[in-house]
């Protein structure tokens, strides 16, 4: 999916016009992401009277619905740094999600991790094998891969959870994680959330929810962004792979073993997806798998891959987000998501005042005539239709897309076919 | 001739064996016995309604390919098919029972509005990637997921939508807008539309093979720079490719709801769209390869029921299209490696001999 701008990044990749030096690192544009969506959402509470919206009980479900997003995110970098695009992982997911329901249901909720990774692992070894080693086009490997994971997954789903749980469309309920509390520090933010201060509170809510009830596959998925940044950009492995991901060619002529390189990648990337799909079975509350369970999460990651700019940090905030946008549908009254809107406006207000400070006048007034749009709306109705909640995540992915396509830097080389010994 | 014929057969027969191999493998291991599962599935096209079902499905699906073939044809894939068919059959539905128009005349109108629907709703992917560079497989499956939000808000209770019992429809189209079927008695009814898609079949063919617009749709897929050079408006081909794409993958739904349901309802059908690309694959993007493989399609989907009673899991019929649509596009690659092989061994014969009469080549 090559965007026409190549933009340097950070990632030390070296492009052949100079890389126009960044003002910040990458983490402390991500420390400042952070601090901004807070700041907003705070703001937003604060002048909206809707406490919902930070919350702690919103927090702890943007937590279980964040994270299948984000290790399939994750799944989405390791494939695309290599080159190869994985519209898959909605399949690898769905695989997951049976796995993982499989394992849990036998062997306990780490093998449910496990079996829900290998399962996964093997749908993105079947996307390897057809584009890597057979050069399909990658898109349609996957459209492929999602039927048959989908297919798969109802016909083992039908004749092994069937005599265990009467259902052909349900696994029986399975173990879940202990979860663990920060005793001390989850009392104390308990406190401050419930004196309703402004600005204090609201980060205090949010920090409750990352604190209290804390399942094991937090831990995992964190430790996973980590190993992804420090993988993919710190070793020589990383940087081999994602060589083959923006010049193949080259990377062939300086002895990287491009189709080994990518075979790992795609296969991590499943890895990771069915891990995404063993956090959705075991987030679930009764832990089970469910036919159509991942409701296109696999997608939703892959757009939080794109709103991250095919970066882990990005990524993360992105999930953050779009798990956000899903749990606070789960723990608010419609008053409480319509006051997103709210959130909007503030958003492209504070982008008026950058744009006018970088002296761009059409963005800056294309952004004032979006505010006012968006303050016209919320103040006209009362609530959001809900039938249109779920889709959040896609609508705000478009309006990414469509702002800053240009700004986007995949992988160069991401999506076109390779073949040794064919470069020019 | 014959020769173009058997290259362009190999693959998909070559991906429908592999695909009935595999499935049969998966029988063998859940301890079935493939045979009489296939048995059964062939026995059940004779029972009942179901050889009529399946004639309307394949009607149904070759709509759904020829909408998916036509971006192929130009190397732009419309994943959103699924959304584009939703939006369509929804606004159709809306719009056919709100109006009040003589017989035929109804119809062609709810069809153009399905056409319309259709294409509305891939036209923001058309413009973003025109202008912005997005690529549409990005943007049409986030439409694919909003058309979703979109259908359920229209036919809410609070919008077009009416409760009867505990489904919910739109308001019921007039029996002027209805398109009748030929009425097999307990055979049951084939739906009109079933010609809209012949139609629509051998349209494409014409248009691609026969006229200036499918030339060009044809070469800037083949190359697009080639194209360029060669006076095509890259763009515009872009737009109205995805549009004409959009417009047919609009009709999708109206088989069903013209011919049947009269109303847009909860139960409407998912998948087609996906099932659409698998077959344009399957058929190679021709309308009979097209005509084919939609049969294929709609004889695993209304068969399988019969396996239930060989307790096989009737999702066996869904493994066989997803192996089928992975193994024929491993097989396209597979003989498109070979054909070129034996072509450069040909050609280094030819050459060979003539620059080294006594080398090895002349052996």
């Amino acid at each position: 999916m090559s965007m026409v701008d190549v933009q340097p990044d950070a990632s030390g990749m070296t492009m052949a016009p100079p890389p126009r030096k960044r003002v910040l690192a990458g983490w402390q544009i991500f420390t400042f992401g952070v601090i901004a969506v807070v700041g907003v959402l705070a703001l937003t509470s604060y002048l909206t009277g809707e406490p919902a919206l930070t919350s702690s009980s919103t927090m702890q479900n943007t937590v279980t619905l964040g994270l299948p997003i984000l290790l399939c995110g994750l799944g989405g970098i390791w494939s695309e740094r290599s080159g190869m695009i994985n519209i898959g992982l909605e399949g690898m997911m769905i695989l997951g999600t049976w796995g993982a329901a499989f394992g849990g249901y036998h062997w306990g909720p780490w093998m449910a991790v496990v079996t829900g990774m290998i399962c996964g692992a093997l749908g993105g070894a079947l996307h390897a094998v057809a584009t890597v080693t057979f050069g399909v086009n990658h898109i349609v490997s996957g459209v492929a891969i999602n039927l048959l994971g989908a297919g798969v997954t109802k016909y083992l789903s039908t004749l092994i959870f069937q005599p265990l749980s009467d259902n052909p469309r349900d696994s029986p309920p399975i173990e879940q994680f202990d979860t663990f509390s920060a005793p001390g520090l989850a009392d104390w933010l308990a406190g401050l959330e419930k004196q309703q201060r402004v600005i204090i509170s609201d980060v205090a809510g949010l920090l409750r929810g990352l604190v209290t009830r804390v399942s094991p596959m937090l831990i995992i998925a964190i430790l996973l962004v980590v190993a992804t940044y420090f993988v993919l950009w710190r070793t020589r492995f990383g940087l081999r792979l994602r060589s083959c991901g923006e010049n193949p060619v080259a990377a062939e002529s300086l002895g990287v073993n491009v189709y080994f390189h990518k075979y790992v990648a795609v296969i991590i990337s499943g890895a990771l997806a069915g891990i995404g799909g063993a956090a959705l079975v075991l987030g679930s509350s009764p832990s089970i798998y469910q036919e159509g369970q991942t409701a296109n999460r696999g997608f939703i990651g892959l757009a939080a891959m794109i709103f991250g700019n095919w970066r882990p940090g990005g990524t993360l905030v992105g999930a953050g987000l779009f798990g956000y946008a899903d749990g606070l549908r789960l723990s608010a009254t419609p008053a409480a998501v319509h006051a997103l809107l709210y959130a909007a406006v503030i958003v492209a207000g504070l982008l008026v005042i950058f744009q006018l400070f970088r002296r761009k006048w059409t963005t800056a007034a294309l952004a004032a005539v979006a505010a006012v749009a968006v303050y016209a709306f919320y103040y006209a109705t009362d609530e959001l239709p809900e039938q249109f909640l779920p889709y959040m995540p896609h609508i705000i992915t478009l309006i990414v897309l469509a702002l800053a396509a240009q700004r986007l830097r995949p992988p160069a080389a991401d999506g076109l076919p390779y073949r040794r010994g064919e470069g020019d | 001739m014959i020769a173009r014929l058997r290259s362009s057969l190999v693959a998909p027969v070559l991906a429908v064996v592999f695909a009935a191999v595999f499935c049969a493998l998966v029988l063998i291991l859940s301890g079935a016995n493939p045979a009489s599962a296939l048995g059964a599935m062939i026995g059940q096209v004779f029972e009942g309604q179901v050889a009529v079902d399946i004639v309307n499905s394949t009607a149904i699906y070759m709509l759904a390919a020829l909408a998916a073939a036509i971006g192929f044809q130009m190397n732009l894939l419309n994943i959103g098919i699924e959304g584009q068919y939703r939006v369509g059959a929804v606004v159709a539905a809306i719009v056919g029972g709100a109006i009040t128009l003589p017989p035929v005349l109804h119809w062609l109108v709810i069809l153009l509005v399905a056409a319309l629907a259709g294409a509305a709703w891939v036209a923001l992917p058309a413009l973003l990637k025109v202008t912005r560079g997005v690529h549409e497989v990005l943007s049409t499956i986030m439409m694919n997921a909003i058309a979703f939000g979109l259908a359920a808000y229209l036919i809410s209770t609070d919008q077009f939508g009416i409760l009867t019992g505990n489904n919910i429809t739109t308001k019921p189209i007039p029996e002027s807008g209805q398109v009748p079927g030929i009425d097999l008695g307990s055979k049951g009814t084939v739906f009109g539309l079933v010609f809209l898609a012949v139609i629509a079949a051998a349209v494409y063919g014409v248009v691609m093979n026969r006229t200036r617009f499918g030339f060009e749709l044809k070469a800037s897929g083949l190359s697009p720079t080639a194209a360029v050079a060669g006076g095509v408006n890259a763009k515009k081909m872009i737009v109205v490719s995805l549009l004409v794409s959009g417009a047919i993958a609009g009709l999708v739904g109206m088989p069903e709801i013209l011919g049947r349901d009269h109303a847009y309802t909860l139960n409407f059908a998912a998948g087609y769209g996906f099932a659409g690309i698998g077959i344009a694959l399957l058929g190679r993007n021709h309308p009979v390869g097209i005509a084919f493989g939609s049969l294929l399609w709609a004889f695993l989907e209304k068969a399988k029921g019969a396996l239930d009673n060989e307790g096989v899991p009737r999702e066996i019929a869904t493994i066989m299209q997803g192996s089928i649509v992975l193994s024929v596009v491993v097989a396209y690659e597979i003989v498109k490696r070979v054909e070129l092989a034996a072509e450069q061994r040909r050609v280094g014969q030819a050459t060979g001999a003539a620059v080294e009469p006594s080398g090895e080549v002349a052996k």
